[in-house]
């Protein structure tokens, strides 16, 4: 079996009463790009806080590269690269500063730093924006920096909560981009989502969280195999009769989803179905087939959509 | 040379005392606030040193004439003479208050510097020494630089008076350990402003510009209770020569200060980012 670098069983942490991650277990092995997908609040973040060797678990086990954070956290944070949710650059520092200092923190020599930091600066295409101040940067550029900042150290583990949140599409796109580049590389990535998209593009393997739990694990293709069908019938009719219609559209197919907006028809034939609609004399305003994602596995195990 | 990767450099400290907090590394979060002073925060540094220059002209020159000659210890000493190591005391002050509230509630809150710092392999009581030590690096500039100015004056009667810039030192370390812990308890700017209200009555009451006697006993005490009034019974004491043993009664409250706000600011960092 490969090597598994985080190990976390029966993982839990709680703020007082309430539990934010509640007894998870999961491994992530060398080289893989490992999801967390989940909605906000579904307790990704506090995981990766706890993986990150900032945040105590209240109970279970973890291990990261075989040590135990509460025990040699300093050793642990070694061999990680932490992309925040929360961009947290030092806006006082331009960006070859941000890149060089941060570099220092670890201990890293001087001299290994100035390769360190150009190699960086092309990776992350900002070799123009050297000697600008962060404030300048756009979004995705502050990301970037981000990313390149939590690699000066160059770790095994790059951690990323949520990296393309608030992105425009050309931006992530970009974004995935590098991430891939890494992965080829052989970093190990751990990243955590609320895009489905995001999701399936870039994770080998991924757990579906909801409220401090695992839901499922697995590949994006098994899950969308194993909890969804291959395709789906989107139909609507308009926002007070979707209701009235489900019950009688329910008849056509096995599994039918009821939105507030839509109402989401399973199918391995989407195209076929549709026909049928038709034929059953109903008349949708509008009417879209597409694969399955994510998001309707999602649905499926917690009967909720990803983006509330 | 071999150059060191992360790992290696955070597995030599294993087994070390504090390791999980303390990385041994403080001296690179003074490089940030170098960094950072090059570019930016030099007119800040600079105003600090300009301030009680200012004071001594204008209070010291103007009033000197109307004040007379003051009675300290059976010595006649001059006005200036008396007020200047006072001034130095109270910049002392400033400065550390400035780099350890201000400046650190910045970086806790808006910035979030110091959650990108912990995510490395430094610990809390790195980012807290380094960066109080970069307050006392600067208490220490502000101190040279005064004395710079009244030692060719003659403002400094006493050979003692070269002691006046550890002790400026020793006061910036207490006000910016304090200073930090008390910060990291602080959620808004709005509530910084309570340090602010200590600060301006410790400078016009600690006996800056007379003698704390003309007080009433009561008055006294509770100034006293307050550490400006032992800085600048501190300094005022090396610069004139009047030195005995008390004044081991001032660094002591100075210790106590710096080590109630290191285990403070420690313990309150770790509980904010370590949670």
């Amino acid at each position: 079996m490969s090597k598994s670098l985080i190990h976390a069983r029966g993982l839990t942490k709680k703020f007082g009463d309430f539990t934010a991650v509640n007894g998870i277990d999961f491994d992530v092995i060398k080289g893989e790009s490992f999801g967390l997908l989940g909605p906000n609040g579904a307790g990704k973040s506090t995981a990766m806080r706890m993986i990150g060797a900032t945040s105590q678990r209240t109970s279970g086990d973890l291990t990261i590269l075989d040590k135990d954070p509460d025990k040699f956290g300093p050793q642990i944070r070694a061999h990680l690269g932490v992309v925040p949710q929360q961009d947290n650059l030092d806006t006082q520092l331009s960006v070859v500063e941000n890149l060089y200092i941060y570099g220092r923190y670890f201990g890293l020599s001087r001299k290994f730093l100035k390769g360190k930091i150009e190699e960086l600066l092309s990776f992350a295409q900002l070799e123009e924006k050297r000697n600008a101040k962060v404030e300048s940067l756009s979004g995705g550029m502050k990301r970037r920096l981000t990313i390149a900042r939590a690699l000066v150290s160059e770790p095994e583990i790059l951690m990323l909560d949520e990296p393309t949140t608030g992105l425009d599409p050309q931006a992530r796109h970009i974004l995935w981009d590098r991430l891939f580049r890494l992965k080829e590389d052989g970093v190990t990535l751990l990243i955590t989502t609320h895009f489905m998209d995001e999701a399936e593009q870039l994770c080998d393997r991924l757990v579906v969280m909801d409220k401090g739990a695992i839901m499922a694990e697995g590949s994006p293709a098994q899950l969308i195999k194993d909890y969804s069908m291959k395709e789906v019938l989107e139909l609507r009719f308009g926002s007070e009769r979707n209701a009235h219609m489900a019950d009688d559209l329910r008849q056509l197919c096995d599994r039918i989803e009821e939105l507030p907006d839509r109402i989401l028809m399973y199918t391995e034939d989407g195209e076929e179905l549709l026909e049928r609609v038709y034929k059953k004399g109903f008349h949708p305003k509008t009417s879209l087939v597409r694969r399955s994602s994510l998001e309707d596995v999602f649905l499926r195990l917690t009967g909720r959509t990803l983006i509330d | 040379m071999i150059i060191l990767t992360a790992v290696a450099i955070a597995e030599a400290r294993m087994g070390k005392p504090g390791e999980k907090y303390y990385s041994g590394r403080s001296r690179v979060i003074m490089e940030r606030a170098y960094i950072t002073f090059k570019s930016s925060t030099w007119l800040i540094v600079i105003s600090g040193f300009v301030e009680p220059v200012l004071f001594l002209l204008s209070f010291g020159y103007g009033l000197k004439d109307l004040v007379g000659d003051m009675t300290i210890a059976g010595q006649p000493v001059g006005y200036v003479a008396f007020i200047a190591p006072a001034l130095l005391a109270t910049s002392a002050m400033n400065g550390a208050i400035y780099d350890s509230t201000m400046n650190v509630f910045f970086k806790m809150n808006h910035d979030r510097v110091y959650h990108g710092m912990l995510a490395t392999s430094l610990g809390p009581m790195d980012v807290a020494l380094g960066e109080i030590s970069w307050a006392l690096l600067r208490g220490f500039s502000y101190a040279l630089g005064f004395m710079a100015v009244v030692v060719p004056l003659g403002l400094v009667p006493s050979a003692w008076g070269i002691l006046a810039i550890p002790a400026a030192v020793l006061i910036a370390f207490g006000f910016a350990s304090f200073g930090m812990a008390v910060t990291s308890y602080m959620k808004s700017f709005q509530q910084l402003e309570v340090i602010n209200i200590f600060l301006l009555p410790m400078f016009l009451f600690s006996g800056s510009f007379y003698p704390l006697s003309v007080f009433p006993e009561w008055l006294q005490t509770i100034i006293r209770l307050f550490p400006l009034a032992h800085a600048i019974d501190l300094v005022r004491g090396l610069t004139l020569g009047n030195v005995s043993w008390a004044l081991l009664e001032h660094v002591a409250y100075f210790v106590v200060m710096i080590v109630i706000g290191l285990f403070f600011t420690t313990k309150r960092l770790n509980a904010l980012f370590m949670r």
